[in-house]
């Protein structure tokens, strides 16, 4: 049974389809990457999940019970960052981080004063003197120092500078070592890349990918630059190869994963002088959701070849999978 | 680019923001003075009544404190003496409002930025700020005298006393330009201005309370303090009495040096920063905010003790103005025998003491709402969602501004008893057992106050969208109906609409059980369904 289970999720807002039929399932320990454009839905699936809204249809598991009836029990288990952190104007830092440690049943004195200095963040500024930043390390300081087994994180970095991320990854890194879950959504790539396990991708309020990012990589495709010392011919009559830019003596290709081998021993007859290979980063497989064209499936046929089993048979599986 | 570079689009701006908000101002302000006008003719038709009224608001110090000098008996005089303070008040805070929405208030929420960055002079946003309030207080002045004018009062006492309500608008647009600068927060720029409000309401007060009476006992000559203040100037104006024009040159020499000092402290201090540094607060909470009760308690206790301070002068004022009617019995012999055909001096004090405790009832009423629309606010705000992510219930944190705003109205009602009590006791003598007596008057009317604060809880938990609005409908209706409901003298079902139409007028009328109990079940159904509805909806920002 994971941490988060949500099947078939449907949430309508008058007459707009927030949600429409979203999947999401997050097993303990991991870190699970939640990402999507703005408006894809998923601030309101984290909403459903800390029942602060109701689902039309569809199933929702937390920690095995009901978000909406058992809220109250279930919000002991976990801390959640919002993306948009609203704190009371007149009251300091350090008032807002203690009184959510306290509803929320308890947080570590110690562990708060130790983020506290991590973060750099000052405790008796009030809170409408902060920047938004600042706004969100109270967050995310009283988020960590509580005792909890599941991290709710909505982009929770997006005010953040650099070296604030990176502390950020770290105290991550550690709840995630000590065996906590975490659902983190983010526009992020970089950041997901760096600590999640696995990820779901949504769009228009339905998943569209989930899985590991090693999974997600075989579904696009790998990017080749070669030179050779013998012009280069017959490249487009190799199957899953679409030529981005080909010259005599070089070219930037891509290629699906399963004919990188056969691009290989094609290349290799025309002595190859350089060759870079780079995987697909979570970036480019991001575009190939949401990059022109409606239909994310069309998107992943490379042009002039002929579709091979490969993406049908990954998503076929993944389907399988949940 | 000059420092006013962008003037006149900011101003466009303003005036569309602000379209609804000016022109309540605009046809609100001079028709709450011509209802006024218009009712006070009736009262003080007669020579005598008039007579009698000058000679009150010159020898009663209550009444120098409120309405400040009388010039003459003539009827505008009357008018011009007893709207003053509630007209004054209205547009002193309507204009430092406005300027702070669109000074301070812009910067705070980040628009100020945006806005800077385009092609905008440093004084731009200031400046259409005060275009804007300064001339929609030229123009209610106008519809002020027009409305004078109209409920039958001589054209140039009229404008006079329209011109003495505008000064007062500009120099608080003065007074708020520079708070606005001052503080870092909008919040903190009313404070300030309302501040400055006080103290010049204190000035006029001192200086109106000082003055010497003319020798016919009609009207007094104002002390010093009062020219310090700009509600003072108002009264030195004259109107309908020998009108000083010059005046005038007074509010408008406080705009000059103010829209000054405001520019130069602009050039000087960073764009989002307020001159007066912000404080700090703990770095630790205390123990007993860590709750929902004891948070809605920290949150909501500032506020609660300016309603207290507030209540309780005001309490106390109308408490001593209960020997005015000895007085006035003793040196009229028109008022003592109208007086004793309402059936004697005691049964009239006992009338106007539940007169004023049913305006307090309703005062206090405007608490129960500003207070409990605080639970909808944090939700609109997006605070409530951190917190109901957390192990706290729906019904534990409404239940927490619910439980603080009926603890607090409770307070509310008792302080205005008691101090009305305290005022009127130590005027006539047994201080002690008028304030019990009327402590506990003033709790009868508590039965209301719940129904109105399960009114709001329904609102909040049912229809949360329209609650603000709805809510402080609701409140003016109430007030309405109380206030107007038998001058208009409407149909009795009507006014039962209102709880606080069925609360026993005590101390005028004894005590009956039965309608206290049915308000106070009805506020309990009101309160219920609210929780249930609040219980099982969306959280909706």
């Amino acid at each position: 049974m994971g941490v988060i289970s949500v099947s078939e999720l449907v949430k309508t807002f008058g007459g707009t389809r927030a949600l429409d039929g979203l999947d999401l399932r997050v097993e303990a320990g991991e870190v699970h990457g939640f990402l999507g454009p703005n408006g894809a839905g998923k601030s309101t699936t984290i909403r459903i999940l800390l029942g602060l809204l109701r689902h039309d249809s569809g199933t929702v598991r937390l920690f095995d019970a009901d978000p909406w009836r058992d809220a109250v029990s279930l919000h002991r288990r976990l801390a959640y960052v919002p993306g948009d952190v609203n704190l009371w104007p007149n009251l300091s830092g350090g008032e807002a981080i203690d009184l959510f440690g306290a509803l929320r049943g308890g947080l570590d004195r110690n562990r708060r004063d130790a983020l506290l200095r991590r973060f750099e963040l000052d405790p008796t500024k009030k809170c409408r003197a902060y920047s938004k930043g600042n706004r969100q390390k109270v967050a995310i300081v009283a988020a960590l120092a509580a005792d909890v087994e599941l991290l709710v994180l909505d982009e929770p970095t997006s005010g953040l500078d650099p070296l604030m991320e990176s502390v950020f990854q770290d105290e991550v890194r550690r709840f995630s070592r000590a065996g906590g879950t975490v659902l983190l959504s983010s526009h992020v790539l970089a950041e997901v890349e760096a600590l999640c396990d696995r990820v779901s991708i949504i769009r228009e309020g339905r998943t569209v990918e989930s899985g590991t990012l090693t999974e997600l990589r075989h579904l696009t495709r790998t990017s080749v630059t070669v030179e050779t010392e013998r012009p280069l011919t017959g490249l487009d009559r190799l199957p899953g190869v679409n030529p981005v830019e080909v010259g005599d003596h070089h070219a930037h290709l891509e290629v699906e994963p399963q004919h990188l081998a056969a691009l290989l021993s094609h290349l290799l007859s025309f002595g190859v002088r350089a060759l870079t290979s780079t995987p697909p980063t979570l970036e480019e497989l991001f575009l190939r959701h949401y990059g022109p064209g409606p239909d994310p499936a069309a998107t992943s046929t490379p042009v002039g070849a002929v579709a091979p089993a490969g993406p049908a048979g990954a998503t076929a599986d993944r389907r399988g999978d949940r | 680019m000059s420092a006013l570079t962008g003037t006149g689009s900011l101003t466009r701006l303003v005036l569309r923001r602000d379209r609804v908000m000016l022109g309540l101002w605009l046809l609100g302000l001079p028709l709450l003075a011509a209802s006024l006008a218009v009712s006070m003719a009736d009262i003080y038709g007669g020579d005598q009544e008039r007579i009698g009224y000058a000679t009150t608001a010159t020898s009663s110090l209550v009444a120098r404190v409120f309405n400040g000098p009388i010039h003459g008996t003539s009827l505008g005089a009357v008018v011009a003496t007893e709207s003053f303070l509630t007209l004054a008040v209205l547009t002193a805070l309507l204009s430092t409002f406005a300027v702070v929405r669109h000074t301070r208030q812009n910067e705070e929420t980040g628009r100020a930025e945006l806005l800077g960055s385009s092609v905008l002079g440093r004084h731009a946003l200031l400046t259409a700020a005060l275009l804007v309030v300064v001339g929609a207080n030229l123009l209610a002045a106008v519809g002020l005298a027009v409305a004078l004018v109209a409920a039958g009062l001589p054209v140039t006492g009229s404008v006079a006393a329209a011109a003495a309500i505008g000064a007062i608008g500009v120099s608080f647009t003065a007074v708020a330009a520079v708070t606005a600068q001052l503080a870092g927060t909008s919040r903190g720029a009313n404070a300030l201005a309302a501040a400055a409000l006080g103290a010049a309401f204190a000035l006029r007060a001192l200086g109106d309370v000082l003055g010497d009476a003319n020798p016919d006992g009609i009207g007094f000559t104002s002390a010093w303090p009062s020219w310090l203040s700009p509600m003072g100037w108002s009264g030195q104006l004259r109107p309908f009495g020998d009108e000083r024009w010059w005046v005038l040159l007074l509010p408008a020499g406080l705009l000059a040096v103010a829209v000054a000092v405001a520019y130069r402290l602009t050039d000087r201090r960073d764009l989002g920063a307020g001159l007066l540094a912000e404080r700090r607060g703990p770095a630790v909470a205390a123990t007993r905010m860590l709750s929902p009760v004891g948070l809605a308690w920290h949150l909501h206790r500032g506020t609660l003790l300016g309603w207290v301070v507030g209540i309780g002068l005001v309490g106390f004022a109308m408490g001593v103005a209960v020997d005015e009617f000895d007085d006035l019995i003793a040196e009229n012999a028109a008022a003592a025998e109208m007086i004793n055909q309402f059936g004697g001096g005691d049964v009239l004090v006992d009338a106007y003491l539940s007169a004023m405790l049913a305006i307090f009832a309703l005062t206090v009423g405007a608490y129960v709402v500003q207070a409990l629309l605080r639970a909808r606010t944090e939700e609109t705000d997006g605070i409530l969602e951190a917190v109901l992510a957390t192990s706290v219930n729906r019904i534990t944190w409404l239940g927490g501004h619910l439980l603080t705003t009926v603890l607090g109205a409770t307070g509310l009602v008792l302080v205005g008893g008691i101090s009305t009590g305290l005022g009127e006791g130590l005027a006539t003598g047994d201080p002690v057992g008028r304030m019990l007596a009327l402590a506990g008057a003033a709790l009868v009317r508590l039965p209301a106050l719940l129904v109105l604060a399960g009114v709001v809880v329904l609102l909040i938990g049912l229809l949360p969208r329209a609650a603000v609005p709805l809510s402080w409908a609701a409140l003016l209706l109430f007030l309405l109906l109380g206030q107007l409901g038998t001058v208009l003298d409407l149909p009795q079902r009507v006014l039962d609409l209102s709880p606080f139409t069925h609360v026993p007028a005590v101390p005028a009328t004894d005590v009956t059980a039965l309608p206290l109990v049915v308000l106070t079940t009805v506020a309990a159904v009101l309160v219920t369904a609210g929780l249930a509805g609040y219980r099982r909806r969306d959280l909706t920002t």
